[in-house]
């Protein structure tokens, strides 16, 4: 196993019970591996089971099968109290800063509190010195420790969230869709908060958005996910350059080109309809419904996630 | 020609037992016929209180303190509750961000529908309004139209539930739609399905079009011009190419520096917009945008400055497009460009 890994995740799969007997296919058989220092972005429309695969990985969820290695060392049937002590090294930052922060804390209160946790510090009048100096790198003032969530902006609020996140001085932060509540203008204050961490003290990041301008802008390799399956892995220019798998393609063809001119010219390669239900997804390759490419073998067989050379990854029949 | 829709000088405020909060301050512009014009601006920049203000939508604590809002050249704000009733849903409708919440949950979603056509035709007969509902649904892509016409709202997917918000706006051919952020919560493959529907639909029925939107990229694909609203101002106006090319407000210029193109160089940063949008209850004294500002000079905080004209169909509200404004620092002038150096030191 080599140790320049921080995070690498084997065949993990995890399905809920959905009565009746029936299962959502949260995550299939998903395997990838996150370098040290590196950020890995997964992307996918809603439902494709980006965020309850950061939350297995995270261990908010047990998974069904697979296996989870943080930094070497395999976390997967670890029990909660076994996890405690590892919970430093992993941190979680949230999609809505409106739901994600105690609305009757303070602020200080807030960021102290995985410190007291983790027993760093005894008691909390002791948190401030990490507390404050942790403030003013998010982009917030001493002044602002006292107040509570709902007094501050949405970007504020994202950067009170990322400073508890950051406290600890994780390894492997895992940022689920953080600056999707935000306004435009705010969201490239927060990128640029954690690309700088990145540089100061090399962390990792799994970066899960829907916005793909965003995730090759921040990531060194991205996965693309479909209803629970990883279909498409490589290097983040790559993957815009040379997308392989028909729905990377199509995805990348949705997306909204700000720049008029271009987008009034080029022939759009959308995917029609909608993603299928987790619950029984479509035997084959699960893209084969909606895929302008499906052939006969697509609905019957799945294809591997193989490399098709240069670390690019596709499972597609095509190739 | 004499445009369909034009707003002058609107003012609309919410009585809050903070105060007064100044949602729109004043805000003026036109649709013409067929035309789909983006309003951009980020929250509490008064986009939506705006579109609400023209359908009077708006909370009992909202109030339009001033200005006319003139649609096919009467005024609407002068309108009566029954004359608006009319107006809604009839020549005028509005399709919302989310339409799970704009969908009454206990009826079948064709029966919503019909409800609409039937408001404004009492004298259409059940199989007329219903064959009438079937050819929207299959206009606006809904599969197995019949079947659907019996589904519960949330028996359909988000992107359904919009596509029977945008067939039941539809319903009596309107001559303005108004679509508050319609794709905001829908992934981007169900997104460019409900943009080429809005744009067949101005091709084909010449439909006037306000697209209320934060997303820059969606407002290149469909308008044809942009109406940019900050602290309940409009700050720059002009045609789409324009916008993006020859932008002539430091806002606008600020925005589309903060978002990554799709070939960025992953090694410059982003330039963000420092700080936040201003508190509505203390509006600023000067420019509403000059506390964020990379250019800002003294009489930016403590004069507005008036609308502009720039160019043709292109006006501007900014201190640095006046005759005296210095050259040092300008980014619309040739030798400005120091600004560049400034902008990096700000973030």
């Amino acid at each position: 196993m080599s140790n320049t890994a921080m995070l690498e995740v084997k065949n993990l799969t995890k399905h809920f019970k959905a009565g009746k007997g029936q299962e959502v296919h949260a995550v299939d058989n998903v395997s990838f591996t996150l370098e040290k220092g590196k950020t890995l972005g997964l992307v996918g429309e809603s439902g494709c089971g980006k965020s309850s695969c950061a939350r297995t990985i995270i261990r908010i969820y047990d998974p069904t099968e697979g296996q989870i290695l943080l930094d070497g060392q395999d976390i997967t049937h670890m029990k909660q109290r076994e996890l405690k002590p590892l919970r430093k090294k992993m941190q979680m930052i949230f999609q809505d800063p409106y739901a994600s922060l105690n609305a009757r804390m303070t602020v200080r209160d807030i960021i102290a509190e995985p410190l007291l946790a983790h027993g760093i510090v005894k008691k909390k009048d002791q948190a401030n010195e990490y507390v404050y100096p942790m403030l003013e790198r998010v982009g917030l003032t001493k002044e602002h420790a006292n107040r509570y969530a709902h007094e501050f902006s949405g970007g504020q609020r994202q950067r009170v969230g990322i400073a508890r996140a950051l406290v600890l001085q994780p390894e492997l932060v895992i940022c689920d869709e953080p600056i999707s509540a935000l306004d435009v203008s705010i969201q490239a204050q927060v990128i640029n908060l954690l690309k700088d961490f990145q540089e100061e003290r090399g962390v990792s990041y799994l970066f899960i958005a829907h916005d793909l301008s965003m995730v090759r802008y921040v990531s060194d390799d991205v996965g693309v996910m479909y209803l629970g399956q990883l279909v498409e892995v490589c290097e983040a220019d790559e993957i815009y350059k040379n997308p392989l798998h028909p729905y990377t393609r199509g995805l990348l063809g949705s997306i909204p080109i700000a720049n008029p001119r271009l987008a009034r010219e080029k022939e759009k390669s959308s995917i029609e309809g909608d993603i299928p239900s987790p619950i029984d997804p479509p035997a084959g390759c699960r893209f084969h419904t909606r895929c302008p490419y499906a052939k006969p073998a697509c609905s019957q067989q799945a294809p591997e996630l193989k490399d098709v050379g240069a670390g690019h990854q596709v499972a597609c029949h095509l190739y | 020609m004499e445009p369909i829709l034009k707003i002058e000088n609107l003012k609309t405020s919410f009585m809050t037992s903070n105060g007064e909060v100044q949602a729109v301050r004043g805000v003026s512009f036109t649709v013409e016929k067929g035309e789909i014009v983006g309003l951009v601006g980020e929250s509490g920049s008064g986009k939506s209180v705006t579109s609400m203000s023209i359908l009077k939508l708006l909370a009992d604590t909202a109030r339009i303190k001033e200005g006319k809002i003139l649609f096919e050249g009467e005024d609407l704000t002068q309108y009566s509750r029954a004359q608006m009733r009319k107006i809604r849903g009839g020549k005028i409708s509005m399709i919302f961000q989310d339409p799970m919440s704009s969908l009454n949950p206990l009826i079948p979603v064709g029966k919503q529908v019909a409800e609409m056509i039937r408001e404004h035709h009492r004298e259409k007969s059940k199989e007329e309004i219903k064959k009438e509902v079937l050819e929207l649904f299959a206009r606006v892509r809904i599969p197995e139209p019949e079947k659907r016409y019996r589904s519960f709202p949330h028996e359909f997917s988000g992107g359904m539930r919009q596509r029977v918000m945008i067939a039941m706006a539809l319903a009596n051919r309107p001559d303005l739609l108004i679509a508050d952020e319609p794709t905001t919560a829908l992934d981007v493959t169900i997104q460019d399905q409900i943009l080429k529907q809005l744009r067949e639909l101005k091709k084909e029925y010449g439909t006037s079009i306000i697209f209320i939107t934060h997303d820059l990229g969606v407002v290149a694909e469909l308008c044809d011009r942009v109406v940019v609203l900050y602290g309940g101002l409009v700050m720059e106006e002009a045609t789409i190419y324009d916008i993006f090319e020859n932008p002539k407000h430091p806002y606008t210029l600020g925005l589309l520096a903060s978002i990554p193109a799709l070939d960025q160089d992953k090694s410059r940063r982003l330039k963000p917009i420092p700080g936040s949008p201003p508190d509505m209850t203390k509006p600023p004294q000067g420019c509403p945008f000059a506390p964020r500002c990379p250019y800002a000079r003294v009489v930016c905080g403590r004069e507005l400055p008036e609308m502009t004209e720039v160019a043709e169909d292109h006006r501007s509200r900014c201190w640095l497009l006046s005759p005296d404004a210095p050259d040092e620092n300008n980014p619309f002038r040739k030798n400005g460009r120091a600004g560049e150096e400034r902008r990096e030191s700000h973030e």
